[in-house]
């Protein structure tokens, strides 16, 4: 017993920041980040925080679904960019929706939103009682961002992206993998202003080493999606698509080769919202369900990775 | 065997005629990033069963191939 998607929701902030505009305060340009990065330009709040996002996003999902908020059985959401480290963003969220039921955060980075998936999939599991569950990945990456940094400020975005969970069984399999340590990308929380506490930290912005995390992305997700097609004794063909965590467009090209994929396969909105981290993969779902191009009943993998390092892929009947 | 195998990736990732490209020619003059180095070293890592860790220092063709070439030996 798992669940099914009944209702996906997005939202992202309307100020749009192009190449063009980013080229206006560090040392790059649109040639360079299009073809480096795979985006054009992305969302930026200018005064919306991240929970006020991932509740627009959660409302669209609930509307999508016809699920009404005392229906909700547990709220789960996570952030790495978060307004407040406590409470947590899915108690924000609850607040904001005026629902009373469990609400709690996962923090998993980039593939976080892979992980609300398997948490709901355990709570439907352990609460006989749970009907729906609503999970959200919300971000605003520009305030965990230097912006003197060409090699970092110019990838992330800000939005949220939501979906509604109800009792069902396609959730079908998944394949989860954290290898642990901050060597490769890490985003630090200040040092605070105790005097006594003399270590020295990096700066609470985002710290990726660029080629460690390409080559670690690539494998993982090539690995991940051959586990899930093996254990499931499906191919490529009886995939519909493929909705990778929108981090790199060259990431998901090289992955896409060298699994022997086609690149139409795996559905991308980078160029419009750069890499939301936990937002990506359910703002990019909900583009795709809202596109026409996904159907009920067509087979459908989620795949993301990230800071932990964590990365997972889930197998869904849609 | 190393070195041909470098040319032809090169060759495919910088649409380059593989003749034209020789030991000294430097990653960068060819408009490799390190992306672009980053796949390479993986596909090479497939091609030969190795565990290539790219550096700064590998930024010729010569220089790769070289560093490849000991890790096949030593494989």
């Amino acid at each position: 017993m798992s669940f099914r998607i009944v209702g996906t929701g997005m939202y992202v902030p309307p100020k749009a920041v192009t190449n063009d505009d980013l080229a206006q305060i560090v040392e790059t340009s649109d040639e360079w980040i299009s073809k480096r990065v795979g985006v054009k330009e992305r969302r930026i709040s200018e005064n919306e925080y991240t929970s006020e996002m991932g509740l627009k996003a959660a409302e669209k999902a609930l509307e999508d679904s016809g699920v009404k908020v005392e229906e909700l059985d547990a709220i789960f959401a996570a952030t790495v960019s978060g307004e407040t480290s406590s409470p947590s963003m899915s108690c924000m969220i609850q607040h904001g929706l005026g629902a009373t039921c469990l609400a709690m955060d996962v923090s998993a980075a980039c593939s976080a939103f892979l992980f609300l998936l398997e948490t709901a999939a355990a709570f439907f599991a352990l609460h006989k009682e749970y009907q729906k569950i609503l999970v959200v990945g919300a971000e605003r990456m520009s305030g965990v961002l230097d912006f003197t940094d060409r090699s970092t400020c110019v990838i992330f975005g800000d939005g949220a992206g939501a979906a509604v969970l109800e009792r069902g069984e396609n959730y079908l399999d998944s394949v989860m993998t954290v290898k642990g340590g901050d060597d490769v990308i890490k985003i630090p929380h200040g040092n605070g202003s105790c005097p006594y506490f003399i270590r020295e930290q990096d700066t609470p912005y985002v710290h990726m080493q660029g080629q460690e995390t390409f080559k670690y992305a690539v494998t993982s997700i090539t690995q991940d999606i051959t586990t899930l097609l093996d254990r499931n004794q499906l191919t490529i063909d009886d995939i519909a698509w493929i909705v990778p965590h929108q981090a790199n467009k060259r990431i998901i090209d090289f992955a896409a080769k060298r699994l022997g994929i086609a690149q139409t396969k795996f559905f991308c909105n980078i160029e419009k919202y750069g890499n939301t981290s936990s937002a990506s993969v359910p703002i990019a779902l909900d583009e795709l369900a809202k596109s026409g191009n996904l159907h009920r009943g067509d087979k459908i993998i989620l795949c993301a990775f990230g800071g932990g390092l964590a990365n997972a892929a889930c197998l869904i009947t849609w | 065997m190393v070195q041909e195998k470098i040319l032809e990736l090169l060759a495919e990732a910088t649409d380059t005629d593989a003749s034209e490209i020789t030991a000294e020619t430097a990653f960068a003059d060819l408009g490799i990033d390190s992306l672009d180095l980053t796949e390479m070293a993986m596909q090479l890592e497939e091609e030969f069963s190795i565990t290539l860790e790219m550096s700064p220092e590998l930024n010729t063709v010569g220089k790769l191939t070289e560093a490849v070439e000991k890790l096949v030996a030593e494989a």
